[in-house]
């Protein structure tokens, strides 16, 4: 039985022009264990699925519909008490800025400490201890220092890494990272992308990986979902979906990407453009979202929208167009 | 041999910081520590490094939008580091800039129109009314932009279409040099894409040289002629784009390359994980700057700083190590 099972999640937001669907009607599951990324660009609703997961989304503006089941129970039926008790514990959640998502006036150390002493109920001695562990875990130097500083005594990818070492303080069954390594510099992303696979197999829990990296999905993903304009466009395993893509939205991505050496093998060419611009939200979306920019695009794609397929095994892609176990041109 | 466009000759730019609020002793930032290069006219030179390297000070340093420490800029066999007001602001118009966040580099309260006629007024480039609207009008052409946004303002734009407005505006000084400081890192894949796509034909069409200050070594290695890598104020090597991605010499640009994440699944790698952080540029280490973090570090490397050498027609490395390469293979 899968994990987490979402199905037709709609977050949407009241704003003075209008409703915002920001995610229309998505549906995912992960496995025990298992690395989803949520690949997309700015406002695809890749962030705000998440924050949906987590309940995170303040209401009003904004209302989530559908069912989010995890571990057999539906996370948007439960009071807010029972949904603190998951928060930090069963799910965690890494976020982008390390900078302004620690506390700067707490200590490390007791950042650590304080979800361990909520959820596993530990005194202030063994969560110390145990901070130290996770310090140790993270790799951090010198944890026994280290946890009795603040934030801005560290570097970017310290405090990343303290971020991950407050996410798996509590074994979470699944780690929500949106954007974990965006902020950081390449040789440090380096890092903790290392660490986040040493750790995947270590502590075991399934990852939801939210980015806009292609790179950073082909290195730590098993499965991809594509978002575009707050649907769900494309899902298939990591191979099988960097080598034929279906969806002309996701072959746009992958062709706009320079490959590093394309230089070296004589395969640089002009990079592909997506022409045109992602449509507004507030506005109803008749037909396929992405007729507007799509170079196949159809009467039928501005009438009628494509429902999610089967193109291949595991993979589904939402376009009239996109054949059965064939590339589409 | 008519002289390179941009000659930077031994750069230096240091900071002073405030050390406490009453002390009277001050540190100093070594932001760009004595860094030398040449670019072209029509060329491409990619400037590359990790946050706190020094390269947009370098970019800066170009347009002089502040003075420098030491060193000498030189724009067409002129110096412009020391240059007068009024003569620098003719050379002003030859070397332009596009920034990298195209929501803060306009000004918000200007229609595009008044954007784009401000540098050709400023350097009276038009001969007339008309031949100031001809320009304008062109300038939307060239940036592929509908002449019609010349009456919008800047929000009514999306990042993509700022850019270009940001792009059109340098081209409106008719420069010869453009500074391009992370110019494309803050836009969308897809954006991302039209943008490179742009200023490649833009470079064609004018014969521009570019300066492109960028992180993401993939776009580099699309875009450029030749990259200089720059770690902690300092040049560590240069090559053209062949020699830097098929056969880097410095073991900070081999950690750099193999630390890019490739969008291949399942691509066999061998990441070179660096130890630790960038340190800061207030005391940088003695000897080698990356001595620190070098996985190939020796004892010299701790005492006595390396300076850049030719270990190739076109390469040049400041290492230790390839020195004893050149002797040995040499």
């Amino acid at each position: 039985m899968a994990l987490l099972e979402v199905e037709n999640l709609q977050t949407h937001f009241r704003t003075p022009s209008g409703i915002n669907r920001a995610v229309e009607g998505v549906s995912f599951h992960v496995n025990e264990g298992e690395t989803l990324a949520i690949v997309g660009e700015s406002g695809c609703g890749k962030s705000v699925t998440s924050m949906s997961l987590m309940r995170l989304i303040p209401e009003p503006p904004g209302r989530i519909a559908g069912s989010i089941r995890f571990a057999g129970k539906d996370l948007l039926q439960m009071s807010d008490r029972e949904m603190r008790a998951i928060r930090g514990n069963d799910i965690s959640m890494i976020f982008q800025e390390p900078m302004t998502s620690l506390n700067p006036v707490l200590t490390v150390g007791r950042q650590i400490r304080e979800t361990l002493m909520i959820h596993q109920g530990l005194d202030k001695q063994a969560a110390e201890a145990h901070a130290i562990e996770m310090l140790i875990l993270v790799g951090i130097p010198e944890p026994k220092r280290r946890v009795r500083e603040y934030p801005h005594q560290l570097s970017g990818g310290m405090r990343q890494r303290v971020m991950i070492a407050i996410a798996l303080a509590c074994n979470p069954k699944l780690l929500i990272a949106d954007e974990p390594t965006t902020a950081l510099d390449v040789t440090i992303q380096a890092q903790i992308l290392k660490l986040m696979l040493d750790l995947k197999h270590r502590v075991g829990a399934a990852i939801i990986l939210i980015t806009h990296d292609l790179g950073v999905v082909a290195e730590i993903a098993e499965r991809v979902m594509v978002m575009y304009a707050g649907r769900k466009v494309e899902e298939a395993p990591v191979a099988e979906l960097f080598r034929s893509p279906r969806h002309p939205y996701t072959q746009g991505l992958l062709g706009a990407v320079p490959r590093l050496g394309s230089s070296l093998t004589g395969t640089a060419r002009r990079l592909a453009e997506i022409p045109g611009q992602v449509p507004d939200l507030r506005k109803p979306i008749v037909g396929c979202v992405f007729a507007g920019r799509c170079a196949l695009a159809t009467d039928l794609c501005r009438q009628y929208a494509p429902g999610l397929e089967e193109k291949g095994p595991r993979h589904v892609a939402a376009c009239h167009y996109a054949a059965k176990g064939a590339v589409a041109a | 041999m008519s002289p390179p466009l941009l000659q930077v000759n031994d750069l230096k730019k240091h900071f002073p910081v405030k050390k406490g609020l009453f002390s009277r002793k001050s540190e100093w930032v070594y932001a760009v520590d004595g860094v030398s290069f040449e670019i072209a006219r029509g060329e491409t030179l990619s400037l590359v490094g990790e946050s706190g390297c020094g390269k947009s000070t370098v970019g800066r340093a170009i347009l002089r939008l502040f003075d420098i420490t030491s060193g000498q800029v030189i724009l067409d066999g002129q110096r412009i580091d020391d240059a007068h007001p009024s003569t620098m602001r003719q050379m002003r118009r030859r070397v332009q800039v596009v920034f990298q966040d195209p929501f803060s580099s306009l000004n918000p309260r200007m229609r595009v129109r008044d954007i784009l006629a401000e540098p050709i007024r400023n350097f009276g480039l038009a001969k007339s009314a008309i031949d100031l609207e001809t320009r304008v009008t062109a300038l939307m052409d060239t940036v592929r932009l509908p002449r019609e946004a010349l009456n919008r303002r800047p929000h009514e734009f999306s990042g993509g279409q700022r850019q270009r407005i940001g792009i059109a505006r340098a081209l409106a000084a008719e420069p010869e040099l453009i500074v391009c400081d992370e110019a494309v890192s803050a836009l969308d894949v897809s954006v991302k894409a039209q943008i490179v796509n742009l200023l490649q034909d833009l470079q064609r069409e004018f014969g521009l040289a570019l300066l492109f200050i960028s992180h993401d070594l993939a776009i580099v290695e699309h875009m450029t002629h030749r990259v200089a890598v720059m770690y902690l104020g300092k040049i560590v090597e240069v090559a053209p784009r062949y020699e830097i991605f098929a056969a880097p010499k410095h073991p900070y640009t081999k950690a750099l390359l193999s630390a890019v994440p490739l969008p291949e699944p399942g691509a066999q790698r061998n990441p070179i994980i660096l130890k630790g952080d960038v340190p800061s540029p207030i005391n940088p280490p003695s000897g080698c700057r990356f001595h620190t973090r070098c996985p190939l570090v020796f004892d010299r490397c701790r005492t006595e700083e390396p300076t850049l050498r030719a270990a190739g027609p076109e390469q040049w490395v400041a290492c230790h190590l390839e020195e004893g390469a050149a002797v040995a293979s040499g």
